[in-house]
């Protein structure tokens, strides 16, 4: 959609205008942007756009003198914007004065200092020198009888990168921070310029098993920027592919539940059922992640009536399957004690802190872009977000294990339209975008909200290429790990199924 | 528990047959060649986005670069290109990826890993900024499924146990220290093995401040196994090779 409700206030009212958004409107904050408009006179861009209950989405917006980068931070005001104002820091070298946590986020301790990569000046393709003398910036927790246990980056299973320090007596976590963006490959830098085309195939690969949901999301901001509106087919054929995205992600991470409290046999069933589901993602589209499917404008594979006939057929005995398999975990005793009670993540913090997706609606707070925010086939009402309030390990499965089971019906209901509609125009043409316009595409992937956020130059060509993916959920985990044991921190770790590569981008 | 037992019992294996029965699907499958077809218009290179094709006096396609998108084959006029049957071979060499690529017997490099290691070869993960698509795949490799133990080989949780380093990832500039630690710390003989795309040559991020050329900019790389990413089966064929070259060293 494209950004049409923008309130430009002078800097140091920036905390004043977002805040009275979120106290007054009860706005919450879903993405903050900052770009480099030296060359248009605009010094630094910052754009802090809000969601009202609505829906409707409010964007407040200043521009910060390019011979003082310095800003009020609003971080005490809407906490939600720690991380944001961070990375405006690390990759704008624009200072948010205030923040409570100035510490750098993205770039490591061995990156130079004055360096930028996301101003105009800097050129992303040539590689940069390591600082000498790299500090370790983690703070960590002191006292008697408190131990550091360091974990990572590389870890011991068949996972991404991140670092965890945990502070702790005994087995007892008393702190847990994290240091991510390992797997940071500069996307948004390499977008700069790009054509829309290439940049489809980079958001492709934001995430490699969030694919579908980052395409869709990239090609509705793109659609907004080019006024263009896709058949209702390809419409179809999106939601279609992203519930059985959503499935075979739930599935799996139910089974890595399993894997995380040593129940093998469960791991090993529930891989079986997320194997066959991306041979099914495989056998309807050509890709088991369903990469290359859609683009801007509409969608690249067709679903046939072969297609359909295989999905359904697959599907109902999938979803039998699951029902057992479901019913199966519930049972095991020993495994659901594992799960109960851990991992807890408050109500309040979930939500102040902006968290998304099954980790906010596992803690009571509804939140689910399909429902506020109905994108491609789906209607206001479709989705009703599936809530639990107990914010364990537990509710965040069973939080999947209901929306998989919605998500069975849903796609039922989507192959009956899409058997009545007629073939064809999958694809509608894309003039060129408009020009210094903004335009933003949400989705609900597995993980949560999606959020690309794209700006255009005067010549319509791609000048910012934002990403905040579901995963900046990681901001909440340290709260929910604290006060468990060190041995639980995998299951914890696997009841979020955080994705790094998304996140680091 | 005895639900989930039960729930088992009475119900057929659920390993694949491969490699005695080939995979022919043509999901993430590499684009084929018809040079027969080619009249040298360029439309192919044009169209790539991640520069993995060349057309000057002949028609060259990198499988390593290649991130199976199909935008050639949909843009070829004269039908040269199509979807190809199966997933590319993974090759020791980048030269050995340019199209285009011989068969290999698979069946007899698994009886040489089991000839020279004894059914134990011990690999170790190492994600150096991928995008995580490979990493589930190597997963996958590990579900009853595509079952990689029934080939003597399993994962493990620590390089210094590791006989094979596995490497997805374009070699991310926060991540080449972590990487080079990782590969010192194993005890020779040792191999790397280079998974996906971006390992094998960094396509498609650009390189620069955070993306790297892949894992051979780093670590001595035996093996490049193409795909965007690579399908199971292609990740234990590429395994194998390396296996083979293990044997030819005398280890």
């Amino acid at each position: 959609m494209t950004v049409l409700d923008r309130r430009t206030v002078p800097p140091e009212q920036l905390p004043e205008a977002c805040g009275s958004l979120v106290r007054h409107d009860h706005a919450r904050l879903v993405v903050m942007t900052g770009t480099d408009e030296r060359e248009r006179d605009r010094g630094y861009g910052l754009y802090y756009t809000f969601a009202l209950p609505s829906g409707a989405l409010v964007t407040v917006e200043a521009h910060v003198d390019a011979a003082h980068p310095v800003f009020p931070s609003v971080t005490r005001a809407v906490p939600a914007a720690h991380w944001y104002e961070r990375e405006v820091k690390d990759l704008l070298g624009v200072e948010p004065s205030g923040h409570p946590d100035p510490r750098r986020l993205v770039l490591h301790d061995d990156w130079p200092r004055g360096q930028h990569p996301l101003r105009k000046d800097f050129d992303g393709r040539l590689p940069v020198e390591r600082q000498a003398h790299p500090h370790d910036a983690i703070t960590g927790v002191r006292g008697e009888g408190v131990m550091e246990v360091p974990v990572g980056p590389i870890h011991a299973g068949i996972i991404e990168p991140g670092h965890f320090r945990f502070g702790g007596t005994g087995e007892l976590i008393l702190q847990l921070e994290a240091r991510l963006f390992y797997t940071h490959r500069g996307i948004e830098k390499a977008a700069e310029g790009a054509s829309v085309e290439r940049v489809l195939f980079l958001a492709e690969r934001l995430c490699g098993v969030c694919s579908l949901s980052h395409a869709v999301a990239y090609s509705q901001s793109i659609e907004a920027l080019a006024e263009a509106k896709p058949a209702r087919r390809a419409l179809v054929i999106r939601s279609v592919l992203l519930e059985l995205e959503r499935i075979y992600n739930h599935v799996g991470d139910v089974a890595n539940l399993c894997a995380g409290a040593s129940l093998q046999l469960g791991a090993y069933q529930g891989g079986v059922l997320r194997e066959r589901l991306q041979e099914l993602s495989a056998a309807v589209t050509g890709h088991r992640y369903l990469f290359g499917v859609a683009c801007p404008g509409g969608v690249r594979r067709d679903l046939d009536p072969e297609a359909q006939a295989r999905l359904r057929s697959d599907l109902a005995s999938i979803e039998a399957e699951f029902d057992s398999y479901l019913a199966a975990l519930l049972a095991a005793e020993s495994f659901m004690e594992r799960l109960i009670g851990t991992g807890v993540l408050a109500h309040d913090v979930a939500d102040e802190l902006g968290a998304v997706g099954v980790t906010a609606r596992a803690s009571g707070v509804a939140r689910d872009a399909r429902a506020s925010h109905p994108y491609a086939a789906y209607r206001a009402g479709m989705v009703v977000p599936a809530v639990r309030t107990e914010g364990d390990v537990r509710a965040r499965m069973r939080v999947r294990a209901d929306e998989v089971i919605v998500s069975f019906g849903l796609i039922r209901e989507l192959l009956a339209e899409l058997g009545d509609l007629p073939s064809g125009g999958l694809r509608v043409p894309l003039g060129p975008l408009a020009p210094d316009r903004i335009a933003l595409g949400i989705t609900e992937s597995p993980r949560g909200e999606n959020v690309h956020w794209v700006q255009t130059g005067a010549r319509g060509e791609i000048t910012r290429y934002r990403v905040r993916s579901a995963s900046y959920n990681w901001a909440v985990v340290p709260f929910a790990v604290t006060g468990n044991l060190l041995p639980d921190f995998p299951l914890i770790n696997k009841s979020f199924e955080l994705c790094y590569a998304c996140l680091d981008r | 528990m005895a639900s989930l037992l039960w729930r088992r019992l009475g119900r057929r294996a659920a390993t694949s047959s491969w490699p005695s029965v080939a995979v022919a699907r043509p999901d993430g499958a590499q684009p084929v060649f018809d040079a027969a077809r080619c009249d040298l218009n360029g439309a192919c290179a044009q169209a790539c986005p991640v520069g993995a094709i060349r057309v000057g006096a002949a028609f060259a396609l990198d499988r390593a670069r290649c991130i199976s998108c199909s935008r050639c084959i949909e843009v070829c006029p004269t039908h040269a290109l199509a979807t190809g049957l199966t997933f590319a071979d993974p090759a020791h060499t980048r030269a050995e990826l340019m199209v285009p690529v011989g068969d290999r017997a698979i069946q007899a490099a698994a009886d040489r890993a089991r000839r020279v290691l004894g059914r134990s070869l011990h690999v170790r993960h190492l994600d150096a900024g991928s995008c995580n698509g490979c990493d589930w795949e190597i997963n996958a490799t590990t579900n009853a499924v595509h079952d990689i133990q029934r080939f003597g080989i399993d994962f493990v949780a620590s390089p210094r146990h590791a006989d094979v380093l596995l490497v997805t990832g374009t070699m991310t500039r926060n991540l080449e220290v972590a990487a080079r630690r990782t590969y010192d710390a194993m005890s020779d003989p040792r191999l790397v093995v280079a998974v996906g795309a971006c390992a094998s040559s960094g396509s498609p991020y650009v390189p620069g401040y955070a993306s790297g050329t892949g894992a051979a900019s780093v670590l001595p790389v035996d093996v490049f196994v193409p795909g965007c990413p690579p399908r199971p089966e292609a990740i234990i064929q590429g395994l194998l090779l390396a296996v083979g070259r293990l044997g030819d060293a005398g280890s």
